[in-house]
């Protein structure tokens, strides 16, 4: 029997115990009718030798290409050592640190990872993490909601080229409350944010939301977009990538002001592409706004002995105590992923980080270069870019992007499903991790596919 | 054991540099266009240490915790059962981890496979009609699931129903759920049997009923027996029925959600489906649905056709209630879960909920032989169990808590204390099916030790834990002196 240990003798001798005939007696509060014999669809029992084999048997149909897609994950070296870490079973197989002294190496982690993101963003707070970049976004703007004391509105407005899918989230969560989500326009020569329409419309929002880099990659005037932001009532979300902040300044500096609650997808600090999850989102804020942070916080406290130690803290504002007044439904954060994110910022330090983001920022800028000398392809923003960008094609995209697949390249993200009004426009991205002469090829190959007879090796 | 922070281990001027680009960042930033204004002239407090000291720190931490793989860890409600490893090593197969999430389907059929198989597989055990894999975890699945019963009454134009009925023993997610998705939350009693009282659920239910969430076995460790009745007048009323798949584990391969009434139900991967569970997180909350739900499913869903696995999105559900995350949820530990399931299959899906219920059965005798109050003495344990300590809180002073902090110095983590709310100085045990007998008969040992001493040495329980990293912490403190980042003190603010 899989993972159970009783033996014919342990079964006979706890049944005695109970007063029971069988373990179907154990059975017998729950009505007859319901009772059910058998899973029609599920298979029979595999041994891990054979699962082993049909996992690697799947696994294989899924390998073996070379990506440029970024759109909100993103591929970076990971060190061995973080996810050999992070498996071991005392952080793996532990729960909820509920148990404060017998879980001192996960709140410990936990206390060191907000410590870490807050500085990175430049704020005061931090939680303990949310599921993911989009629904920590969902989460911010029910937190500015709570906030901003100052505006009756529940209106909020997404910068125009602020990840719409984000938007998407936010209303599946945070829409049955009455909050509605609008997004104002977009410069469609820079790719940037337009001031002029940021705080536009019927009723001043409560909270804007401002993301660095933008959805296309573009380098957001922030100061500006903050200030008019805050000029109106609006608090400010701003969506961070973590890797560009190792480069960019933080949102705690943006404006006059700074931001008033950051948030964004932690996957690129050392958590796997995965298929999208599990990520975990992040969330920090200025002190006078702390408690209104939805999700678990890490505090450091004193034990008996006057010895430092570490503790869920603030759980007044949670589910479990507050009920149906708490500031969100949330429970778990995704401890196992700030683990690995911890480790890996661990790692690769202040300067291992920024070498990370201006190599990533560095090959996205040869990428678009060396594509850009594909006849039929330019570049379709101005602004500067951090590791992604947006090319205009003279084509369809998608038809381009099914041919480089055919040869085991994913050619980056086709934008004619959400940006219909781009035209044909591909969204593309370079990490780190790819290589000059990985550069090279998908520039060969989009010339191969867009037609073009000849290779331009002096190109790259 | 001192616990510095990795902070404190900091040395100007190292880092692994084994793990990023060889350039200078100067060479790396030649000829960029970021603009001098927007660049960051701010320092972290990103550590600056070498590969073995990060290596050391966090093995070190590591070894600070309770955990599945190195301690008993009965906390009722949290189905602490053994995570087989090979769930984790194939679920990070190279394939796997470096899937982009926006790659083409070409480029997945693995993956989509699995989880096409996955729903179905949920579909089966739990009876219901539809599968969506996408929310990341319990309390998402519960808004899901709300979200769902919300947008059908809407599509029919019911405006009225905006209550949820919710028991008095839910967990606390149930009415923080329903808050969140706009709803108006109703507290329903319950009876001293442990039972929904039908009597206040007929007065109850209306034009305005929403629906009701149920967690059944219920999180008092008992199983709702009128769950038939009370399907029926809440269907009658014109509600739907919640499942919150909380204590699925106690019946897996036994009974059914769907055969039951149940409308919608959310189930926890990280629960019956042995994903990890992480120091809390990352869970999985995929929700399923009775026929008349199906088009408000979340979306993605994965679908099949001729030409393969495919992710059905808006135009294959334009009812749906929407995304709940950037991508598809937390794919990682779906795939754990799958592995799981093919490796137990039909035959030890059923024993999951057997030996569970068997070791609840078993244990609670054990702890009710050697004088333990139970909560429910004339009910059969579910796959967990309440025992009640206030005669010992009344007669010694020694409380639910103390007993908990207790168990921590015997080797044992503590059950959940203080939940279910209605039971005073409540400890609600959950050993789960991996557990052998040896290790159920040390715990009723270690508890009869403590017990014995509650009532010779109160002050000596009080005292405990006396064997860990730290001993009880101050939790006022800790929330009237916030220290939640690193400033570059040693200590706690005193």
């Amino acid at each position: 029997m899989p993972f159970i240990p009783h033996t014919e003798q342990d079964i006979a001798d706890m049944l005695e115990a109970i007063g029971a005939d069988s373990i179907d007696d154990l059975f017998d509060e729950i009505p007859e009718s319901l009772r059910i014999d058998g899973l029609d669809g599920v298979p029979k029992p595999m041994n891990e030798m054979a699962v082993t084999r049909l996992m690697h048997e799947r696994a294989a149909k899924d390998a073996n290409a070379l990506s440029f897609i970024g759109a909100g994950a993103y591929e970076h070296h990971i060190p061995a050592a973080v996810w050999q870490l992070t498996t071991r079973g005392e952080f793996y197989s532990a729960y909820t640190p509920y148990q404060a002294e017998a879980s001192q190496g996960t709140l410990q982690v936990i206390y060191e990872f907000q410590s870490m993101i807050a500085s990175m963003t430049g704020m005061d707070a931090s939680n303990a993490s949310l599921y993911d970049g989009a629904s920590a976004v969902a989460e911010a703007a029910l937190m500015a909601v709570r906030a901003n004391r100052k505006s009756k509105s529940r209106r909020v407005v997404f910068a125009g080229g602020t990840n719409r899918t984000y938007q998407k989230v936010a209303e599946a969560i945070a829409g049955t409350q009455g909050l509605r989500f609008e997004e104002s326009g977009f410069d469609r020569k820079t790719g940037r944010a337009e001031l002029s329409t940021l705080v536009d419309g019927d009723e001043p929002p409560v909270a804007v939301v401002i993301s660095q880099p933008n959805f296309f990659g573009c380098v957001e005037a922030v100061d500006e977009l903050t200030d008019a932001a805050h000029a109106a009532g609006a608090l400010v979300i701003a969506v961070v990538n973590p890797t560009a902040l190792a480069l960019l300044k933080p949102p705690g500096e943006w404006g006059e002001q700074g931001a008033d609650i950051v948030c964004g997808e932690g996957q690129p600090l050392g958590v796997p592409l995965s298929s999208g999850g599990p990520y975990f989102g992040f969330m920090t804020t200025r002190q006078s706004f702390v408690r209104q942070l939805p999700g678990r916080i890490v505090g450091r406290t004193k034990d008996l002995d006057g010895k430092s130690g570490f503790t869920l803290t603030l759980q007044a504002r949670e589910q479990h105590i507050r009920r149906s007044k708490a500031t969100s439904n949330i429970c778990t954060n995704q401890g196992l992923m700030v683990t690995a994110a911890t480790m890996y910022l661990s790692l690769l330090g202040e300067q291992g980080l920024a070498r990370v983001a201006a190599a990533s920022h560095s090959q996205t800028r040869q990428l678009t270069e060396a594509l850009c000398t594909v006849p039929g392809v330019t570049r379709r923003f101005d602004a500067p870019a951090f590791h992604e960008t947006v090319l205009q094609l003279d084509r369809p995209v998608g038809p381009v992007l099914e041919a480089l697949a055919e040869r085991d390249l994913l050619g980056g993200l086709d934008l004619s499903q959400i940006y219909p009004e781009l035209g044909h426009c591909l969204l593309i991205c370079a990490t780190e991790t790819k290589t000059d002469e990985d550069i090279q090829r998908y520039r060969d190959e989009l010339a191969r596919v867009m037609g073009a007879s000849t290779t331009l090796r002096d190109a790259g | 054991m001192t616990s510095k922070l990795i902070f404190e281990k900091s040395r100007e001027g190292r880092f692994a540099t084994a793990q990023a680009p060889l350039e200078s960042l100067d060479a790396l930033l030649e000829g960029s266009d970021l603009p001098s204004e927007q660049r960051r002239t701010q320092p972290t407090v990103l550590p600056e240490v070498s590969e073995l000291e990060v290596v050391r720190h966090y093995t070190r931490l590591s070894q600070k915790n309770f955990s599945i793989d190195t301690h008993f860890y009965p906390l009722g409600s949290c189905t602490m059962k053994y995570n087989p490893r090979a769930c984790n090593s194939l679920a990070m197969l190279p394939g796997f981890l470096a899937r982009h999430p926006l790659g083409p389907e070409s480029h997945g059929q693995g993956f989509l496979e699995c989880m096409f198989e996955l729903q179905e597989m949920l579909k089966s055990v739990t009876g219901m009609s539809g599968v969506s894999l996408t929310p990341m975890a319990g309390a998402q699945g519960e808004l899901t699931g709300v979200a769902m019963i919300r947008a059908y009454h809407r599509n029919r134009g019911d405006l009225a129903r905006n209550e949820i009925l919710v028991p008095d023993a839910a967990h606390g997610t149930n009415p923080a759920t329903a808050t969140m998705c706009g709803c108006k939350v109703v507290e329903l009693p319950t009876d001293s049997e442990g039972d929904v009282d039908i009597d206040a659920l007929k007065a109850a239910v209306g034009p305005n009923t929403a629906g009701i969430m149920l967690t059944n076995p219920s999180t008092l460790g008992v199983f709702e027996r009128k769950i038939k009745e009370i399907a029926a007048i809440v269907h009658e009323a014109g509600g739907l029925l919640y499942y919150d798949g909380a204590n699925l584990n106690a019946i897996l391969g036994k009974c059914r959600p769907g055969d039951m009434g149940f409308d919608v139900i959310h189930m926890n991967l990280h629960k019956t489906f042995s994903t990890p569970h992480g120091g809390g997180g990352p869970g999985s909350g995929a929700v399923g649905v009775a026929k008349r739900l199906e088009p408000f499913m979340p979306i993605p869903v994965v679908g099949k056709n001729d030409d393969g696995y495919h992710w059905l999105s808006e135009a294959d559900l334009p009812l749906s209630i929407g995304r709940l995350s950037g991508f598809m949820g937390n794919a990682g530990v779906l795939l754990r879960a799958y592995i799981y399931m093919r490796m137990l299959g039909d035959d030890g899906m059923r024993r999951v909920g057997e030996f569970a219920t068997l070791n609840a059965n078993y244990l609670m005798a054990r702890l009710s032989d050697a004088g333990f109050d139970l909560a429910f003495e004339n009910r059969r344990a579910s796959h967990e169990f309440i025992i009640t300590m206030k005669r010992t809180a009344r007669e010694h002073h020694v409380t639910a808590m103390d007993i908990a902090k207790a168990l921590l110095d015997e080797g044992f983590h503590a059950p959940t204390t203080y939940f279910p709310l209605l039971v005073p100085e409540c400890l609600l045990i959950e050993p789960t099916e991996t557990e052998n007998k040896e290790t159920l008969d040390e715990f009723v040992a270690a508890m009869i030790r403590i017990a014995e001493r509650a009532e010779r040495d109160a002050q000596a329980i009080h005292a405990a834990p006396v064997t860990l990293p730290v001993r009880r912490l101050d939790d006022v403190q800790a929330a009237r002196q916030l220290d939640i980042v690193w400033t570059g003190s040693e200590d706690a603010a005193a």
